[in-house]
């Protein structure tokens, strides 16, 4: 945690140094860090809004207004659920809900191994495939809340078979 | 100062040239519903759309907050096209506000009430679907109690935090149905920087912002 910490401090240092005090800088200065770090940390906030002498609120109010910002840490896994009118219709917010049960986290939020994140998106181009849910940044078919705990069981097999063979090579 | 001379429901009203039109007509008595309007900030925020009026030679009602005086202007604040827009406008809003003015903080000082008066429409509307944001209430602080589901989101707290003292611990955050008046991280207001100042719920509108019983002070006006 300290050595989070430490690189929160560190990185974001990196991106203030480059740019100079002006509120109009504060988009891009998220962006860089974002880029640097995978999302913005609560640290980070209150170093910018210190940076730009803007109160910390006016950051925040950016940061959970544009979709592209996320304020937790990327997970190893990305779970995007599709919200868009093809989806919708077909059930997707039902979908949304079993992703958010059964990882047992909020929408823009990453479990507490960091395994995965969730999040959604508004069609990715393929409706005839609806209810979609992009896993790891591919398309998955009708993806109702069966297909949900399948998706998972595939990557709790994986994980299983991976620690197999670490143990079996040490 | 230089100064027009415009006509309002028939009235004649000498008014200084550059201000808007929403404050000539309350500065003179006659009532526009409005709730985004403030007075001190450069640029109006014209968000609530509940001070539609009708302006002589304009196809169009026009926002009171927005427009300048003009000499020989002509305004009717009672046009039905008008009133037409800032009726629905006030629908929406009050269509995710949970309406409880009896066991509410603001009963009969509520901006809300007044302008359901004025227009004329129920603040418990039939005509659409309530949709009800329940969020959770915030109780943390001692001196007062802050009720996200009762805000419209006007500004004015935010306002008077910023502007005119300075500090900011309130914001806008999130957006679309989700935009809430808050603090950074969404956190407590018993835990952020409030100097207890408490000039947001002087200013506040609706019974979003108010004091705890144990904490009322004499009632004091706030000017933004
Ligand atoms: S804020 Fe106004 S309209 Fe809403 S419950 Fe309170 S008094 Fe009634
Ligand atoms: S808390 Fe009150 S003053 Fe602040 S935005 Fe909401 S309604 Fe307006
Ligand atoms: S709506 Fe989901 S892919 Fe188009
Ligand atoms: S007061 Fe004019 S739009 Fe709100």
């Amino acid at each position: 945690m300290a050595e989070e910490a430490e690189k929160i401090r560190r990185e974001t240092g990196r991106v203030l140094g480059r740019f100079s005090r002006k509120r109009g800088n504060l988009i891009p200065i998220l962006q860089k860090v974002q880029h640097r770090l995978g999302y913005l940390p609560r640290e980070a906030m209150l170093e910018i809004a210190r940076f730009l002498d803007i109160p910390e609120i006016e950051v925040y109010g950016v940061v959970t207004f544009y979709n592209q910002f996320r304020r937790n840490p990327p997970g190893k896994h990305s779970i995007r659920v599709c919200l868009g009118t093809a989806c919708h219709m077909k059930g997707g917010y039902i979908t949304l809900d079993a992703w958010k049960r059964r990882l047992n986290i909020g929408q823009g939020e990453t479990t507490a191994d960091r395994e995965f994140d969730l999040d959604t998106v508004a069609c990715v181009g393929c409706c005839t495939m609806a209810p979609v849910t992009v896993v790891d940044d591919k398309p998955q078919a009708n993806v109702e809340p069966t297909r949900v705990d399948g998706i998972l069981l595939a990557f709790e097999r994986e994980r299983e078979k991976k620690h197999k063979e670490n143990r079996e090579s040490s | 100062m230089k100064t027009v001379s415009l006509t309002i429901d028939g009235r004649k009203i000498i008014a200084e040239e550059g201000t808007k039109l929403l404050w000539v007509a309350l500065d003179n008595g006659i009532y526009i519903p409005n709730l985004c309007a403030i007075r001190s900030s450069p640029e109006p925020a014209a968000a609530c759309r509940l001070c539609f009026v009708e302006v002589a030679g304009k196809e169009a009602p026009v926002t009171a907050c927005t427009e300048t005086v003009a000499e020989g202007m002509v305004v009717n604040t009672r046009g039905k096209k008008a009133l037409r827009l800032a009726r629905s406008a006030f629908e929406l809003l009050m269509a995710s506000h949970p309406v409880d003015c009896a066991g509410c903080p603001a009963n009969r000082s509520c901006e809300l009430q007044k302008i359901s008066g004025h227009l004329k429409v129920k603040l418990k509307t039939k005509r659409l679907r309530t949709l009800l944001r329940e969020l959770p209430i915030d109780d943390s602080h001692p001196l007062f109690t802050y009720d996200p589901n009762k805000c419209v989101l006007c500004g004015r707290c935010l306002w008077v935090c910023r502007q005119q003292l300075g500090i900011g611990v309130l914001g806008f955050a999130h957006r679309g149905f989700q935009r809430v008046v808050t603090t950074f991280a969404d956190e407590p207001l018993g835990q952020s920087r409030c100097q207890e100042c408490g000039d947001c719920i002087a200013v506040c509108p609706t019974g979003a912002l108010s004091f705890k019983d144990s904490a009322k002070p004499a009632a004091r006006a706030v000017k933004i």
